[in-house]
């Protein structure tokens, strides 16, 4: 069927805010939906309250409403825009939800409004665990025995029915699996069963016979109006059953099933999916295998775009959000084109000849007393995936991703292990559990052993076995002896120069990479780029899709053209999200308006930015040094960008500059100087601009020193974080060495800063943008909590409030001469302290583009991130139209993560804690959406 | 962990690849192709259409989950040789009786593991499908080149009698409608189908002279899948037609496909490279659907081929439109070139079968009808 000509305008709905379980996995669905349905010449109207999202920028939608997601704000605009149908499966559970309960009350019908995308009766049996139970019992599809309990009396009974504890709870209808887990004692039965009735919105939990430690499967399905159903990717759990699928490290494809057991999955997804409705769109299986026998039983489904799907999209190369918006206006599969190879049908199961891995990433290190062992709710804050030939290259690519200091699994630096404590860390699901089974096999454990304790398939296990084998070969080495088989098979199996030169070095850390990397180039041994095809190379493909291998031959040519790189941010992590994709995109936007061919290096599946329509080249890579290197090799760029994608770009300066590759727009020797507190505090006194007085130090005793010189409070900041991690507030002494010692643990080379802490001040952001010339300030907000609180999650208002004019001068006044001295070309953000008196300090300067781009963009709708990126490349700003559309004030409220870790106490200090944000046009200062804030601004000023 | 003797993979146009010899230490030869589909590597080696080839699976870890009993699609592996990117000496699953390692061993299969074997598919693709010799034991490239040069082509090569069985087999219920089966290379799980829908099902050796088969009374006629050229299958051509003359409804699959083509004079032409994998869209033109589905096949009918007087295309390939099913129009018979057995591969159209057993049902019914 051609698609349909009954609707014009569709309304699209956003997922807002990133929290965890919903992160920018939906900006990458929602933007594919968008521009999905606007090439089929529909009217796209969208709502999101999220600034930081490519799909709420002007060229997406036909209209985009930065408005709250809820019921109120969609009637709203239905009264505006009078949409013709309504689409709610790119939005995660919040739209879902949005959508269900809008049709709970009969709107959707009384304002003639299609739902499409989802049969909404699908959400209810979704949903609704004991329904959804009663349809699998009805088609014959095995579950784990559960019901489900309305009280804590009923609860009781269920588990006596079950046979006892463990047992699993989860709350029906909560997002990322909130109030869901394991019930292992009595102690915590009550505890948990009366939060998870609290937590669910209709107070219900189901109660299940525990499958911890079973095999745990996800498939991606597509399905169309005719009913034709494609499975798009299929995903084995390397932690079994027990962790919520999104903190557990996940594979694509199925690794260890046979054809008879994979199609049973597949036959069982099928029916699954055809029982809960006809709609035509995209639904994700979860099954659960038991070890030891045959016995399948499905664990949930969910009949929308999820985590697993951009993941499977990224892992397959097959945009399934895309797809499913099409499916969902009425096209059929055998309609439509497989995007990849261009002439092939879009109506069919992707082929990969290629190993993914998903790594999640998570930041306990931000709160106290959390509780670290992972269950079925979800405390991962974002993720990596990487792709390599094989299993091992795949693994050790996505630990050099994860950006936590690591050169792969393991084997990069001195560690003590103790036998003991490496098999207690096993016992329970914890985030490094794979690092943990590389340790065992290092200290001699057998696959057999490692399996008893994990329930981590043997299959999973023996390649991680043979990692450590070829660890202990290479250890017997010295770099010049390194035999060329050794070295290519280390190379094959994803170990980095880096873990190859700690294993060669023996005394200490002797070898350098550069020393491995010089050995294996004398040999030939380079990296190459395969591409990702849909189809195992059976087709020629025309999407330049690529990662690294060590194989025979790569596939990526490169062209005559001017072109820039992109680094990407990474892994989504608090202090580093969605803020830095956008701007990313941007950059590759930019930067092909300018004629450049763009090449962009990310490793974060959720993202728009490792869409593979955006750049001209996508290199699917670790933000690796060494990885970045191999493409820049291979590429010979112009330059490379590193202002747009935070932290992750900039820390790798140094090696760009210490290898001759050009950096562009502001030169590294400034971007290093405003980085390194000490050297930055000196040139604001050259500048005669006021600092609160700081001084610096590198050990305990340094510290006290200072701090008797400056003054308690003491902010204590070491320099290259982002986030403000590590950063606290002491008032006194024994509070000041406790933090030093923290710090020294984390990063003890560098030297750390010790302001005076400035209480009472009012923290102001000024973002702004320098070509050399011309100062343009793109936006002040000031913030509502005082000084103190980490900018990321301070509630921001632009433009300020209740500065003065001169204050407000100054402070464009100070910017612009610390842009100059800088020598900034593109991107600056200053922070500063305005304190009782009206005098204005600088807190810090990042010469980058920074978390509140995409706010000010969509506040005024000038695009900053653009306009940056070009003058990084050579424009300059009077060639751009520079005025704020704003009227009255746009607020930025920071989301908090702390309903998903009960046992921590809400505390706001300088470490960022929050994991996303919202926009919200304020017209006067009664609304809800300042008085709220305003009034608890101080309340959870902590350390 | 994998055995470290080196092998060497030489293909008719001199290219060469090293890498590390898996399986039977030899020398094996054949026609070099490549299959996509990501689990069931067992039932690809063991399936008698693959017989004479050299199979490189594209998905690059091999062997993770071992062998298994039920999962042959023959008594043995009927590949040449294998070719694999990375090959899993250790594996795990629940219902595995042994190693691949083992098995491929045991049964003097040849094979090479740890080469760039998705280089080698893009090669074949652009090149078209060639010869390739695998070699454990001859150090000498350039001798292997010749030999992959001297290797026999498929085109024309008449293999399907070479591997079919010796005696006629039985399989099913003792009563029943009775299907007559020609084993080309029958895979299991077509028997095992047919078995599923209440048959009663006898599989002939290929040169069965079809009147013995007749003398069982059959009430239809199934033409098997298997490798090798159908044109040179005279015999095969002629077992059609006199089943074509009972007037009992006829049913064929793969090889069987074809020579049923050939007998109603629709052209099989070898492909540039075949079709081999589990995820191919083919779309039902009766009923509009599209079935992902199973295939492995190197020659094909493009649909310019088919006169609509002889037989209607009741299904075609979405990715390059070639003839996937026909219904004939002079007899009641019907063919598929794809595999609706699966094996490995999706189950979307398993209802072939019972299409298969309706028709035969239907004949049986009104003859009985007609016979009272």
């Amino acid at each position: 069927m051609p698609k349909r000509t009954d609707i014009e305008t569709i309304l699209l709905i956003g997922s807002g805010p990133i929290v965890i379980g919903q992160a920018c996995e939906f900006d990458y669905s929602g933007t594919q939906a968008c521009q999905s349905l606007k090439e089929e010449g529909y009217r796209v109207v969208l709502i999101n309250s999220n600034p930081a999202t490519i799909m709420t920028d002007p060229m997406m939608a036909d209209k985009v409403y930065l408005k709250p997601l809820t019921e109120a704000s969609i009637k709203e605009i239905c009264e505006i825009e009078k949409p013709d149908a309504v689409l709610p499966t790119m939005g995660g559970q919040t739209a879902l939800n949005l959508a269900w309960n809008l049709n709970h009350e009969g709107y959707w019908k009384e304002q003639n409004i299609d739902v499409i995308g989802v049969d909404i009766d699908t959400i209810e049996i979704t949903e609704d665990r004991q329904r959804f139970r009663g349809l699998m019992e009805e088609i014959g599809i095995d579950q784990c025995r559960s019901r489900t309990a309305r009280s804590l009396l009923e609860a009781k009974e269920i588990v006596e029915e079950l046979g006892g504890l463990p047992i699993v709870i989860r709350p029906s209808y909560t997002l990322g699996g909130s109030g869901g887990g394991i019930v292992w004692n009595q102690d915590e039965f009550e505890r948990k069963i009366l939060r998870g009735l609290e937590l669910s919105p209709i107070h219900e939990v189901l109660i299940e016979e525990s499958i911890v430690g079973w095999k745990e499967f996800e498939l991606e399905l597509l399905r169309d109006n005719n009913d034709n159903v494609v499975i798009i990717c299929s995903i084995e759990n390397f932690d079994p059953m027990g962790v919520h699928t999104g903190d557990s490290v996940t594979v694509a494809p199925t690794q260890t099933l046979t054809d008879k057991q994979f199609q049973k999955l597949r036959d069982a997804a099928i029916k699954m999916m055809r029982s809960i409705g006809t709609f035509a769109g995209g639904c994700n299986v979860q099954f659960a295998t038991e070890p030891g026998t045959d016995r399948l039983v499905a664990v949930e489904i969910n009949p929308r775009v999820s985590r697993s799907s951009a993941l499977a999209s990224k892992a397959t190369g097959y945009p399934i959000a895309k797809i499913a918006s099409k499916l969902a206006i009425g096209y059929n599969l055998d309609e439509l084109e497989n995007q990849i190879t261009g002439n092939t049908s879009a109506c069919f199961e992707p082929s990969i000849d290629y190993v993914v891995v998903k790594v999640p990433r998570f930041n306990f290190e931000k709160f106290q007393n959390i509780d670290e062992e992972l269950s079925t709710q979800m405390k991962a804050v974002g993720e990596v995936m990487s792709i390599g030939r094989t299993f091992p290259e795949a693994l050790n690519k996505a630990w050099q991703s994860l950006e936590i200091g690591r050169g792969g699994l393991g084997a990069d630096g001195y560690e003590e292990l103790d036998r003991k404590q490496v098999r207690e860390r096993l016992t329970k699901p914890y985030w490094d559990r794979s690092l943990q089974i590389r340790n065992a096999f290092k200290l001699g454990a057998s696959v057999e052993e490692v399996h008893d304790i994990t329930k981590v398939d043997p299959w999973f296990l023996e390649q991680i076995r043979y990692m450590v084998e070829l660890e202990n070969e290479t250890e017997q080495y010295e770099p010049d002896d390194l035999p060329e088989e050794l070295l290519i098979k280390l190379k094959k199996a994803g170990f980095s120069d880096r873990q190859i030169a700690w294993l060669t070095s023996h005394r200490g850390d002797d070898v350098t990479e550069d020393q491995i990397r010089e050995k294996r180039e004398k040999l030939g041994l380079k990296a190459t780029f395969k591409l990702v095809d849909t189809c195992a190379a059976e087709f020629p493909a025309q999407t330049p899709y690529y990662y690294s291998s060590y194989e025979d031959e790569g596939e990526s040519e490169v062209s005559d053209k001017k072109k820039v790189v992109i680094l990407g941010s990474g892994p989504n992590r608090i202090g580093q999200g969605i803020e830095f994709d956008y701007s990313c995109v941007h950059a590759v936007m930019a930067a092909n308006e300018m004629g450049y061919e763009t090449i962009m290096i990310n490793c974060n599946p959720e993202t728009v930015s490792t869409d593979f329509n955006v750049a001209d080249k996508l290199y699917f890579e670790p933000v690796y040094w060494e990885r970045v290197y191999d493409i820049i090799q291979h590429e010979k760029p112009e330059g490379v960008m590193l202002q747009v994608g935070g932290q992750t770009a900039l820390k790798l300066a140094k090696q760009f500059q210490k290898h001759n590759i050009p950096i562009l727009g502001t030169p590294f020797e400034l971007m290093d100087l405003a980085e390194d507190r000490g050297k930055f505090s000196r040139l604001l006194k050259e500048l005669d601009i006021p600092f609160p007085p700081y001084g610096t130090a590198f050990s305990v005793e340094g510290a006290i020193n200072v701090a008797e010189k400056v003054g308690y409070p003491i902010l204590l900041r070491p320099s290259y974080v982002l986030g403000g991690q590590g950063m606290r507030i002491a008032i006194k002494e024994d509070e000041l060495i406790r933090y030093v010692n923290d710090v020294l643990r984390t990063h003890p080379e560098n030297e750390f800063l010790l302001d005076h802490f400035l209480e009472d001040a009012i923290e102001v952001d000024v973002d702004a943008i320098y070509d050399g010339e011309q100062l343009h300030i793109a936006g002040i907000m000031q913030h509502l909590e005082p000084a103190g609180v980490h900018s990321g999650d301070s509630t921001a208002v632009l433009p300020p409030y209740s500065l003065s004019d001169e204050v407000i001068e100054t402070m464009k006044e100070y910017t612009q001469r610390i842009a100059e001295a800088l020598q900034v070309q593109g991107f600056i953000n200053v922070q500063y302290g305005v304190t009782p008196d009206n005098k204005v300090y600088v807190i810090e300067a990042n010469p980058r583009a920074t978390r509140t781009v995409p706010f000010i963009a969509k506040a005024t709708g000038v695009p900053e991130a653009k306009v940056g990126t070009k003058v990084i490349l050579g424009a300059k700003l009077s060639e751009f139209d520079l005025s704020s559309q704003l009227q009255d004030y746009a607020i930025k409220e920071p989301v908090f993560p702390f309903d998903k870790f009960p046992e921590v106490k809400k505390e706001l200090g300088p470490e960022m804690k929050s994991t996303g944000e919202t926009i919200y046009f304020l017209k006067h200062f009664d609304d809800e959406h300042f008085k709220k804030p305003y009034e608890f601004k101080n309340l959870y000023l902590s350390k | 962990m994998a055995p470290s003797q080196t092998a060497i993979l030489a293909l008719s146009d001199g290219t060469v690849a090293t890498g590390t010899a898996i399986g039977a230490i030899g020398t094996t030869g054949g026609e070099l192709c490549f299959n996509t589909s990501m689990t069931g590597y067992q039932e690809i080696f063991t399936d008698p259409s693959y017989h004479g080839q050299l199979m490189m699976m594209t998905y690059p870890h091999i062997g993770n989950y071992g062998v298994s009993e039920r999962d042959n699609e023959a008594s043995r592996p009927m590949v040449a040789g294998v070719i694999v990117r990375s090959y899993s000496t250790e594996y795990s699953n629940t219902m595995a009786d042994g190693s691949l390692h083992d098995w491929l061993k045991n049964h003097g299969i040849v094979g090479i593991s740890g080469l760039d074997t998705r280089r080698l598919v893009r090669h074949i693709r652009e090149k078209g499908v060639m010869n390739a010799v695998i070699s454990s034991e001859e150090p000498d490239t350039d001798k292997l080149i010749q030999k992959a040069k001297k290797w026999p082509s498929m085109a024309g090569l008449e293999l399907a009698s070479t591997i079919s069985r010796g005696q006629p087999t039985h399989h099913g219920p003792d009563e029943g409608l009775r299907i007559a089966a020609f084993d080309y290379g029958m895979k299991q799980n077509i028997i095992n189908k047919l078995v599923e829908q209440g048959l009663r099902v006898t599989v002939y050796p290929a040169r069965t002279p079809f009147s013995e088969v007749e003398k069982t009374e059959p009430d239809g006629y199934f033409f098997s899948n298997g490798p090798g050229d159908p044109n040179p299958m005279e015999y095969a051509l002629e077992s059609v037609s006199k089943a074509i003359e009972t007037g009992k409804p006829i049913f064929g699959i793969c090889l069987g496909h074809q020579v049923m083509a050939l007998q109603q004079g629709i052209a099989v032409d070898k492909m540039f490279v075949g079709h081999r994998g589990a995820n191919h869209p083919v779309k039902n033109l009766k009923t509009g659907r599209v079935e992902i589905t199973t295939q492995n096949h190197g020659f094909s009918i493009t649909q310019d081929a088919v006169d609509e007087s002889i037989a209607e295309v009741t299904h075609i390939n979405l990715n390059d439109q070639t003839v996937e099913g026909l219904d004939f129009k002079k007899f009641n018979g019907f063919s598929v070139q794809y595999h609706p057995e699966a094996s490995p591969g999706p189950h979307d159209s398993a209802y072939l079968f019972e299409e298969f057993c309706r028709r035969v049902e239907r004949i049986a019914k009104s003859e009985t009808a007609t016979a009272s």
